[in-house]
């Protein structure tokens, strides 16, 4: 077993954004694009608190702990959104969410 | 006397500008009116210059101001009023005037009266730049303005195809001729520093004889552009399409006399290379006998008269290229009398057979018209160079000059082309005024000018008599600037027996003229007669078909390569070019358009893909940053 | 050691909980699967020694997000199979390994160099907490503020888009005036 170092806990975090990505990336319904934004948003906690524990820092931690504050403001928001949305066309699916087209 | 100078100079210009603000409306006499008086003003102040210099003034030299003064190049806007110019400044003020107040009842019928003054008005202060300026580069300024002039009077009925195609001829043969002139005019600049005539002459006394040669020469071809010297003659004749007072002033008296004043100014240069000078005067003397050939048939009054003036031109140049400066001016000053005396009375023949051009269709005008008859003849006596009136004084003395050098051949084409001249210019004068009354059959009823206008003729009139006096006091004064060479035979027998000889000939060519054409046997030819069609006569007709020959081996070729270019190159190349840029970029931004697909997913994996170019970019600048001194080593050794 | 073998379990877990979340095609199977994804990320806080913040995640995280979630799950009737049009999967796959490749590299690149000091160093002696407590109320004071304001206005944002229509006060009137109004309101459309 390796001792665990900085490095560990960054390329989990790395792994962890790339399955948010491909997440966001993939993904049709709206609903289910807010749990991939979820996972990126968390994988960046876990390598704020590792940098901060590394390094003796507490800035990590902070950063890490108004990070979660916004994430939760955003679903709030972002589910209000949603709900009207629904209201208005009866599905949430992305790509009939095409009125934006240049 | 500087204000004299300024005058002189800007009198045309107030003019013409005053002219150019009634060009939109209809005719106003009064615009003629005040142009012929400004014009007039500036005849005196020439006249004032003129007996001031006569009292052995110093010649009057001002710099008006500087125009360009970059590095080693200094030319300013200088003027020089000396023995030459004054004599160049009287003539062209002088028949300036008298054509100025001849329009007024000329164009008096035109829709382009007020436009007629103003061009002609900016045609005098042109020339008087070219005559009056002391450097070459201001030299060359009046030489374009009267090449623009020229061609906005040419073309003056610019509705008519032939005048602007005349008018661009004209300046067209210029310009080619002014690429000579400007070729010169480096040389002058780059062989001795300066354009100033006072620091340039001096100057090339130390020079070699072949870059003298090719200064000569260059300036020359500028010369035969402007004078209409073979090959460039065509433009001349063409010319005639202008109103008749433009014919007058510029194609009798002034514009095509630039070149011999260009030679005449020029000669300290060309006195050190005289094999440029026989070259000249022979290129001169061919001129003249072509000239002369070729209106010996011709059925259109002016282009008549205006092939009389090529020939007179001839007769100049060889007298300058033979080095005899001040007769060459002389011939210029007495030639510009009664050639212009003889267009106006041609354009007073015209206006009064309503345009007819041809002088068999004319006869026996003498009655209706007798005051032009008169004018005409006296004027044709002294283009004949009979003894006492002006010509005998100039065109004998150009005769002496080219026995005493010793050019006997040149003497001889002269000889027999004073007969000619003689010979043509009184077939011309017979058949317009003399005989049956021909015009009967066409219906026209003339009259005689405009009696203001005949008052405007007779300064012309009078001094083609008497010029020749002022010989000896033109001799004294312009000997000052020029060579000084007395042209005296030494055997006086000779002497004699040359001038009565001369006299003889050119009497017995008036004589045959007038049996020939002057009696009622003659009729308008229709094409039949025998003469008509034999050989000789019809390359005299059409021009020993140069003309032709221009058209077909020259203009023809030219035409199909700028249509080569314009269609091959212009088109395919430079415009395909230049649209398939745009196209490139109208094409990228249709695509990139579709980048907007209004898909969310789209657009985030669009988002992705931007995050990784960046990424790409930050890991590629870090290594770069991190390496910065091997890159730099590897840079320099590959000769960054 | 047991350190190496705590790191390696939930890394695993919660790599496989998120994997789900992203490719199953049931809704409450992902939902199901993120919940658990939160509390083994909070593993890794408490792990990490950073006690306050795993707690903020499971409190925050696991309950109220996932609750949010949940409600919103039932709104919008995803309890069924969710049909998705997919496009090309190795483009997706394509550009998030060579993002994970370049993120590693640049994290990898600070850590060659060792010259990076601390801002808020750790105070030796006393709990996370208290450590956290000290720093947030102090330096990070208005940030701590200003994110109270946000969360008040999501909360007012939330209600406003999701609830019904809301023209009547619910504490100026009682229960039953507001009855009352409901009912003259029906009479009038139905007249």
């Amino acid at each position: 077993m390796m001792e665990i170092g900085l490095n560990h806990y960054l390329v989990l975090s790395t792994i962890l954004f790339c399955i948010g990505l491909i997440g966001v990336m993939r993904r049709k319904n709206l609903l289910l694009l807010f749990f991939a934004t979820e996972i990126l948003l968390n994988s960046v906690n876990i390598a704020f608190a590792a940098i901060s524990h590394y390094y003796g820092d507490l800035t990590g931690q902070m950063f890490a702990f108004f990070v979660i504050a916004i994430a939760a403001s955003e679903v709030a928001v972002g589910l209000g959104l949603l709900i009207v949305w629904h209201k208005r066309h009866g599905n949430i699916d992305l790509d009939s969410l095409a009125t934006m087209k240049g | 006397m500087e204000k004299y100078l300024y005058i002189a100079l800007f009198a045309p210009l107030v003019s013409s500008l005053f002219a150019a603000l009634f060009t939109a409306t209809p005719k106003k006499t009064f615009v003629g009116v005040i142009a012929s008086t400004l014009i007039f003003i500036a005849f005196a102040s020439s006249f004032i210059l003129l007996t001031y210099i006569l009292d052995d003034g110093a010649p009057v030299h001002v710099e008006m101001m500087t125009w360009m003064a970059t590095g080693n190049l200094y030319i300013p806007f200088g003027f020089v009023v000396d023995q030459v110019s004054v004599t160049m400044m009287m003539v062209v003020t002088l028949v300036s005037t008298v054509v100025h107040i001849y329009s007024v009842g000329y164009m008096d019928h035109d829709k382009g009266f007020n436009r007629f003054f103003s061009y002609l008005s900016a045609f005098v202060f042109s020339m008087m730049i070219l005559v009056m300026s002391d450097n070459f580069a201001g030299l060359f300024i009046g030489w374009e303005g009267v090449g623009l002039c020229s061609w906005l009077l040419i073309g003056f009925w610019y509705h008519k195809e032939s005048a602007t195609w005349a008018a661009n001829e004209a300046f067209i043969m210029n310009r080619i001729a002014d690429l000579g002139m400007l070729i010169g005019i480096f040389l002058v600049y780059w062989n001795t520093g300066s354009l100033q005539y006072d620091i340039a002459f001096p100057a090339m006394a130390s020079l070699d004889t072949a870059t003298l040669t090719w200064m000569g020469i260059f300036l020359f071809v500028g010369a035969m552009g402007k004078s209409a010297q073979f090959p460039l003659h065509t433009w001349l004749a063409d010319a005639m399409e202008g109103p008749t007072p433009v014919s007058a002033l510029i194609h009798a008296a002034t514009m095509v006399t630039a070149g011999v004043y260009l030679v005449v100014r020029s000669n300290e240069l060309y006195s050190l290379i005289p094999n440029v000078g026989l070259f000249i005067a022979s290129l001169g003397a061919f001129v003249a006998i072509f000239a002369a050939s070729m209106a010996l048939v011709n059925r259109d009054m002016k282009r008549v008269i205006a092939y009389s003036t090529l020939s007179q031109l001839g007769y100049m140049f060889a007298a300058a290229g033979l080095g005899a400066y001040w007769v060459a001016l002389f011939h210029l000053m007495a030639h510009a009398f009664f050639k212009a005396l003889l267009f106006l009375g041609a354009g007073n023949v015209m206006h009064a057979m309503h345009d007819e051009l041809d002088p068999f269709k004319m006869g026996g005008l003498k009655k209706p018209m007798k005051a032009t008859y008169i004018m005409m003849t006296i004027a044709s006596i002294a283009l004949a160079g009979i003894f006492p009136l002006a010509g005998f004084f100039s065109k004998d003395l150009i005769l002496e000059v080219a026995v005493i050098e010793h050019h006997y051949i040149i003497y001889s084409i002269l000889l027999f082309t004073a007969g000619l001249t003689a010979f043509y210019s009184f077939r011309l004068t017979a058949l317009i005024f003399e005989g049956d009354e021909r015009y009967k059959l066409f219906g026209i009823d003339p009259h005689e000018a405009y009696k203001f206008m005949l008052i405007g003729m007779s300064p012309l009139l009078i001094l083609a008599i008497i010029a020749g006096s002022f010989k000896m006091t033109y001799f004294e004064m312009v000997t000052q600037l020029l060579p000084a060479t007395e042209y005296h035979m030494h055997n006086h027998f000779l002497y004699w027996v040359m001038t009565i000889g001369t006299q003889l000939f050119v009497a017995f060519a008036i004589v045959y003229a007038y049996k020939k054409y002057a009696n009622s046997r003659v009729t308008v030819p229709d094409g039949t007669s025998k003469m008509e069609n034999s050989f000789a006569y019809k390359l005299l007709i059409n021009q020993y078909y140069i003309p032709f020959a221009y058209e077909k081996y020259l203009v023809k070729p030219y035409r199909e390569l700028s249509t080569i270019f314009w269609k091959q190159i212009d088109q395919k190349v430079v415009d395909a070019t230049v649209d398939g840029i745009a196209g490139v970029i109208y094409s990228t931004g249709e695509k990139t358009r579709e980048m907007q697909s209004g898909n969310l997913s789209t657009m985030l994996k669009w988002m992705v893909a931007g995050t990784i170019a960046m990424l790409s970019l930050a890991v590629v600048f870090g290594l770069a940053v991190r390496h910065s001194d091997e890159i730099l080593t590897i840079l320099s050794g590959l000769g960054v | 050691m047991f350190e190496a073998i705590a790191f390696y379990l939930f890394a695993f877990l919660t790599t496989l909980m998120f994997f789900i979340t992203v490719t199953t095609s049931q809704a409450l199977y992902a939902l199901t699967a993120l919940a658990a994804g939160m509390i083994f990320i909070s593993a890794f806080f408490f792990i990490l020694g950073a006690d306050f913040l795993g707690a903020i995640q499971i409190v925050v995280y696991s309950g109220a997000v996932m609750a949010l979630y949940s409600f919103g799950m039932m709104f919008f009737d995803t309890t069924r199979e969710v049909k998705e049009k997919n496009g090309n999967k190795y483009i997706v796959a394509g550009m998030s390994i060579l993002a994970a490749i370049l993120v590693v590299v640049i994290f990898a690149a600070p850590m060659l160099s060792e010259n990076i000091t601390a801002f808020y160093p750790l105070t030796e002696g006393v709990g996370n907490t208290q450590d956290v407590g000290m720093v947030l109320f102090t330096k990070y004071l208005v940030p701590f503020e200003v994110a109270a304001v946000m969360l008040l206005v999501a909360m007012i944002a939330g209600i406003v888009l999701a609830g019904k229509k809301m023209d009547l006060s619910l504490t100026l009137y009682s229960t039953a005036e507001i009855r009352d109004m409901k009912q003259d309101q029906e009479k009038k459309v139905l007249s």
